[in-house]
């Protein structure tokens, strides 16, 4: 009897009802495909992050659609808008209160960069005070642009040791004043 | 019309002086008689609603400091700006008319966040944009668009992060987006594009 190869991978005819995967791909595939976003809206980003949730764009394809207004159940922060140093250290302690595992999409020029506002108020990439996952480039980003970076920040997620990670209590590179 | 309102106010109150003006009434008024002017403009002469509070740093010029303050008559439809120049340049302060139009509590502090104008009596005379620990104001003319380097407002997130309130990069700025051409090719850039991130600016 021949087998066609594609039908080695999972096959109830022939493994029956058990699947045989590493535990880094179970558990990164679980992580990456429910992805609570915190909504971190700054700005005009987050009018675009707003689509994205809502019917035409349908961030719910993709698992991320549990918007949760607590950082305490959230995964993802998206950072969408300019981020002023007075609002900077609120933004950090938002992050500090996410549980591990946690990332950060920084969401637009002014979140990435500092965008065209190259001011005495405004903090030039949110990136010296979190650490950042994904950019998506845009004044405001399309979308489909947020959405790409999400996936981005799926095949990322699909990268991590993230067995090792759990018992090793090991976390995501921080930004320390050692290496910022 | 306009000439009206402010001759007949120099009646009253005889060390006013016009000031020159595109469009609407505008005079100059002593920070001594100020509240007094302010209390007849909104009783006596209709003035119900105080737009806008701001300030003028002149750099130079003496006296340094003018506070404006823009008045609209809402059963006339008339505007008119007063100008309050502050006598003292290193401490300028004026009267605050918060008790006459509640509006100039914010507008009040937003002049005082900004150009460090003092106004004398207010309720609550704290910063409104910056932080309160912020030892600058920044549109005072010695200030630089950049900014200058001082602490995060949280010092347990400062430590934690060594993050600073850095000078934003410059790079030719301010940006400005060619005022000839077609859409298309007039994206905002640097005015001066001899120097870079990576090539400093050459010192003059």
């Amino acid at each position: 009897m021949s087998v066609k190869k594609e039908e080695l991978a999972y096959d109830t005819k022939i493994e029956g009802d058990i699947v045989v995967t590493r535990a880094d791909a179970a558990i990164n595939w679980i992580r990456s495909h429910s992805m609570w976003p915190m909504p971190m809206g700054l700005a005009c980003c987050a009018i675009e992050l707003m689509a994205t949730a809502s019917s035409r764009f349908d961030i719910s394809r993709f698992g991320a659609e549990v918007m949760r207004f607590s950082p305490r159940q959230s995964d993802v922060m998206i950072v969408a808008g300019t981020v002023t140093y007075k609002m900077a250290p609120a933004l950090r302690r938002i992050y500090d209160q996410m549980p591990h595992p946690r990332w950060v999409i920084a969401m637009g020029a002014c979140a990435s960069t500092g965008g065209m506002y190259r001011s005495y108020a405004v903090l030039q990439g949110v990136d010296r005070i979190v650490p950042v996952d994904v950019y998506v480039s845009g004044c405001p980003p399309r979308p489909e642009a947020l959405l790409d970076g999400l996936l981005k920040l799926q095949t990322k997620v699909g990268r991590e040791r993230s067995l090792k990670q759990l018992w090793s209590e090991e976390e995501a590179p921080r930004i320390t004043a050692a290496n910022a | 019309m306009s000439e009206d309102l402010v001759a007949r106010l120099r009646e009253r109150f005889s060390d006013i002086e016009s000031r020159e003006s595109l469009d609407w009434p505008a005079l100059n008024c002593p920070a001594g008689r100020w509240l007094e002017l302010a209390a007849a403009l909104r009783d006596e002469y209709g003035f119900d609603f105080l737009t806008d509070v701001t300030g003028v740093d002149w750099n130079d010029a003496e006296p340094r400091f003018t506070a404006v303050y823009h008045l609209l008559s809402s059963e006339k439809h008339v505007y008119l700006r007063v100008a309050v120049d502050c006598p003292d340049d290193a401490e300028p302060e004026v009267a605050s008319v918060s008790h006459l139009w509640p509006t100039a509590n914010w507008h009040e502090r937003e002049t005082y966040d900004m150009l460090g104008i003092r106004f004398l009596d207010h309720p609550d005379l704290r910063r409104i944009l910056m932080w309160d620990d912020y030892p600058y104001h920044p549109l005072r003319k010695e200030f630089p668009l950049a900014g200058i380097e001082t602490e995060l407002p949280d010092s347990e997130v400062a430590a934690e992060t060594g993050a600073k309130v850095a000078g934003a990069p410059m790079m030719g700025g301010p940006f400005v987006a060619p005022e000839q051409g077609a859409m298309s090719e007039r994206e905002p850039r640097a005015k001066d594009q001899t120097w870079t991130e990576k090539n400093p600016k050459p010192k003059t």
